[in-house]
């Protein structure tokens, strides 16, 4: 038995009954890591020192036998811009290089709780900007399934890792698609929740507004252990919701038979490939197969969503970034300089990447005295209506299924030129945020040999019922099975 | 010459006195940090991730200022992100409220006793917002405190409706008055949990326009206050009248040199880019809250004001005076209470000699080496005849200086009044014998003579010669010798 094999559940059972232990599997993860990192670049940061900590703890648990979870002693590793105490955090961003944080994410801290072991951080687009994770300011990561592929972005390190068996888990970070996109790259499970259904405190904000701390897993029911475990209220943070979490486990297991799908026409539009629209429609079948009532809907504003997105994220993250300035964390360049405006100028045209600079004076620009009713406002108005698009179609079904990305893996360098075709990339995953309902990103299926995911929308704290579809959907369906064939043909 | 009359509007900024700061837990007590960056944490130091939360105390004690000035409280209100980059703003943004105040379209009368009777200023708004830390220089360096960073801090403004600078003055005095009474700020200047922006511009008596103004930070204290103002509105009017033009910028007061400095051109201006703070959500604040707000208003200073007139039986101008300083209220009520002698002799005592005192050494009301019972006890000597009027200035002079009781000073100084009738009639006989000149002219008519030897008896006695007893045995001696 390879343990870097196991999914959570898998090695939850091996754990309880002291078949493995933590430390056995955390070893076992850090070794992979180690070795298949200098292929992927998927790490920004390893922590094996906190985590045989935190295996050694965890296997007193389990010895005990008390407060044990389904988390409890399995290794996993969280994307850079979640704060992690005494634990490098960078974003991959040079201007937090050498940023450890003092304290944890409230989601760090609640993985610590359920027994969790971090083993280290993943790379990222630079503060969450890219579609590729190319935007690194350190390295790009690579698609475990073609080494000359992007992972997609921005949490590219996490879904890489997970499909590469580096961790049974990832925590992720989806603003716009982050936790989606890679994961249907990669062939792995992922799940962006609804808005403030998991506290943000502590993650490094990109979109204040739109942020959203989500699992990538091997598969639902690990997403669905992972979200028990981190959702709920934090005082300390004032956007998240108050409402009950429900059992996501006990939920998932209920038939979808009646249930209704919703087939946006828009996401089906001109310019899918065609071997992605292929698997989508072939996984429509499949939910036909498993009982479920499949309806055409409509969203009529999808047009205007990457336009609405992309003008708050400039917006928020103008401001959002404004506090990387020398002063207190993080690089402080121009320390010869004369005044202070020097010293912001210097720390932040040395610290910032070309994409993170572009979207700062874009969003100033936006925010700026005469523009703002244009720009803002109006974006704040469309979103209303992207809102109410949702809003109709869960009026009409449970739950919505759409591609994640109009095409597959796309190759390192194809798109870094052209950030407009890249902001393109995101044109299905952008809506959900603005609107802040939860989305399901799951592999169905391979176009040309590289993985394709598709999505299941669903109405806010409709989580358990994209666990449901979606675990259904697995239970009927090989495609999350399928491992990567990094090390030699393993798949 | 044309004749200028100013418009000035205020920005008054006040810490509120709350346990912790606007959107963390840290103490915001930062006058009694042990050191510099030792009441922080991630949020107010605005590290990566820090999310605010809002100080629902801050939010009751600014509900309190909003109807203490006569503001609506408005049901929803939000903050929003006012963006620049400073090292003393963590963020690079501050967290304040902008199209959503909480309080707003108030007023608050001055100048009740002018000639022209009171006027109405008009209160714009109220919003909350967080204070920046503090910025220490050093030669070549400067150091960042955050002790300071995050304290709530309430941002009052008003409209442009003051046309003197004692209506400028009288507005900032009762708007403090009304924090004091409210417990929410100490109005110590000093500490600078008080400050004031003024906003000047002139135009001919009589006009109606709104010129362009200028913008005075950074006032400190009262004097600043009225100094700047009157000093920028000179020279507004000076400039326009020499054929100038007033632009539109922020100026700096040079409390050295008395001038006003400009500090940065129109040309810089800010664009602060605001919108609405996602990282909190709207606020909203329902009836229900407002009402219990207003229940536990303490009494302010204008009820208070009616209430000493009524109960006091003072003049609405005596009353004002007492209330223009919370603590000079208490201070009256407390000796009040403690005083035999009536509220109006008590008053005169402490709007007379105690202010003159107070304003002379520039005390601090709330630490008076003379407690109200000290000086209740010293008007109640003078009431009751046991040492004049002039003894008993004489006595809180001593009071102040040493700290001492007044029935130990008069003790230690021998300075009873004399009232014993035997012991007076000695002396009266006896100024009498050695005046026989003044008598006889006395006795001829002249009556001015009488006010000579009352002088002469209080002389004798050092003052301690009780009047009243004086003038009746010297009236029955001198009758005594017209009719032997």
């Amino acid at each position: 038995m390879d343990p870097t094999r196991l999914t959570v559940r898998e090695a939850h059972d091996l754990l309880v009954r002291r078949q493995l232990s933590s430390l056995e599997l955390t070893r076992a993860a850090l070794a992979r890591a180690h070795a298949l990192d200098e292929k992927l670049h998927a790490f920004v940061t390893f922590s094996d020192e906190l985590a045989l900590e935190q295996a050694r703890r965890a296997d007193e648990r389990l010895a005990r036998g008390d407060s044990v979870g389904p988390l409890t002693g399995i290794p996993f590793a969280a994307k850079d811009c979640l704060s992690t105490r005494g634990v490098r955090t960078t974003c991959s961003s040079k201007i937090l290089e050498n940023y450890v944080p003092p304290y944890n994410a409230t989601v760090v801290d609640r993985l610590d709780e359920a027994g969790a072991v971090l083993i280290g951080k993943h790379n990222m687009d630079e503060f969450g900007m890219g579609s590729s994770c190319e935007n690194s300011a350190f390295f790009p990561t690579r698609n475990p399934w073609d080494l000359e592929r992007v992972p997609g972005g921005s949490s590219g390190g996490s879904a890489a890792a997970v499909a590469a068996g580096l961790g049974a888990f990832a925590l992720g970070e989806d603003t716009g698609g982050s936790i989606r996109m890679p994961a249907g790259f990669c062939n792995v499970t992922g799940l962006k929740p609804t808005y403030g259904r998991v506290p943000r405190y502590g993650l490094i904000a990109l979109v204040s507004s739109f942020d959203s701390i989500g699992p990538l897993g091997r598969e639902v029911e690990d997403c669905a252990a992972v979200l028990q475990a981190i959702a709920g209220r934090d005082p300390r943070d004032a956007t998240s919701l108050d409402a009950p979490v429900p059992d996501y486990l006990a939920g998932m297991q209920k038939p979808v038979k009646g249930l209704r799908l919703g087939i946006p026409k828009e996401y089906f539009a001109a310019g899918i490939q065609p071997g992605v629209e292929a698997a989508l429609r072939a996984a429509i079948r499949q939910f036909e197969g498993l009982g479920m009532e499949i309806h055409e809907v409509s969203l009529p504003h999808t047009r205007y969503a990457l336009a609405v997105y992309y003008l708050l994220l400039f917006a928020e993250a103008s401001a959002n970034l404004a506090r990387f300035d020398g002063v207190r964390f993080g690089l402080a360049a121009g320390q010869g300089a004369e005044n202070v405006i020097d010293l912001f100028l210097q720390t932040r045209r040395e610290g910032f990447g070309p994409e993170v600079k572009r979207r700062i004076m874009l969003g100033a620009y936006v925010l700026s005295a005469g523009y703002y009713d244009a720009y803002y406002l109006k974006a704040q108005k469309v979103r209303t209506l992207l809102r109410q698009d949702f809003a109709a179609a869960f009026g009409q079904v449970d739950a919505l299924l759409a591609p994640v990305c109009p095409t597959t893996a796309f190759k390192l360098g194809e798109k870094l030129d052209d950030p407009l075709t890249m902001y393109l990339s995101d044109i299905h995953v952008v809506a959900t945020n603005p609107a802040g309902v939860p989305a399901l990103s799951l592999p169905c299926g391979f176009a040309d040999g590289l993985p394709v995911g598709m999505q299941l929308i669903g109405p806010q704290l409709s989580e358990d019922r994209l666990f449901q579809i979606g675990h259904a959907y697995q239970a009927a369906t090989d495609w999350h099975t399928l491992r990567p064939p990094i090390d030699g043909g393993a798949a | 010459m044309t004749t200028y009359e100013p418009v000035i509007g205020l920005e008054i900024h006040a810490e509120l006195r709350t346990h912790s700061k606007m959107f963390c837990g840290c103490s915001a007590d930062y006058a009694s940090a042990p050191e510099p960056n030792t009441l922080i944490c991630p949020v107010c130091t605005g590290l990566p991730g820090a999310m605010p939360v809002v100080n629902q105390k801050a939010i009751e004690q600014a509900i309190l200022v909003g109807l203490a000035l006569n503001c609506t409280i408005n049901p929803t209100n939000a903050f929003a992100r006012k963006n620049y980059f400073y090292p003393d703003l963590p963020k690079g943004y501050q967290i304040s409220q902008y199209e959503h105040p909480l309080a707003s379209h108030g007023w608050l009368e001055v100048l009740e006793d002018s000639e022209a009777g009171p006027q109405r200023i008009g209160v714009t708004r109220a919003h909350l917002e967080e204070d920046t830390a503090k910025l220490a220089h050093h030669g070549d360096h400067a150091l960042v405190d955050f002790n300071r960073a995050g304290v709530p801090l309430l941002e009052i403004v008003s409209e442009p409706d003051m046309h003197t600078v004692e209506a400028a003055l009288d507005y900032a005095t009762k708007v403090r008055a009304i924090l004091r009474t409210l417990g929410v700020n100490s109005g110590d200047m000093e500490k600078g949990v008080l400050r004031f922006e003024a906003n000047v511009s002139v135009r001919p008596v009589g006009s109606t326009a709104l010129n362009t103004r200028t913008e005075i930070k950074n006032l400190n204290s009262f004097r600043a206050l009225a100094r700047a103002t009157a000093y920028e509105i000179e020279r507004q009017a000076h400039l326009i009248e020499s054929g100038g033009t007033v632009i539109q910028q922020t100026m700096g007061w040079d409390e050295a040199h008395g001038v006003t400095v400009a500090q940065r051109g129109k040309e810089e201006a800010h664009d602060y880019r605001y919108f609405p703070e996602p990282d909190l959500t709207p606020l909203e604040i329902d009836a229900a809250r407002v009402d219990a707000a207003r229940a536990a208003l303490p009494e302010l200073p204008v009820a208070r004001t009616q209430r000493f007139v009524k109960d006091y039986a003072l003049t609405p101008k005596e009353a004002r005076l007492l209330n223009s300083e919370t603590a000079l209220a208490d201070y009256f009520e407390a000796a009040v209470q403690a005083a035999m002698s009536p509220a109006r002799t008590v008053n005169h005592w402490i709007a007379g000699e105690l202010l003159r005192s107070v304003n002379e050494k520039g005390l601090d009301l709330e630490a008076l080496p003379v407690p109200p019972g000290r000086l209740a006890a010293l008007v109640d000597l003078v009431t009751g005849g046991t040492i004049n009027a002039n003894t008993g200035r004489e006595v809180l002079g001593e009071m102040f200086a040493s700290g001492k009781t007044p029935e130990t000073i008069v003790a230690e100084k021998n300075l009873s009044q004399v009232s014993d009738q035997d012991a007076l009639l000695v002396v009266v006989t006896q100024i009498l014998a050695d005046n026989p000149g003044e008598v006889a002219k006395y006795l001829a008519g002249k009556e001015t003579v009488f006010q000579w030897l009352m002088g002469q008896v209080a002389r004798a006695t050092r003052g301690k010669a009780d009047p009243k007893v004086t003038r009746e045995l010297l009236e029955q001696a001198l009758a005594n010798k017209k009719h032997p």
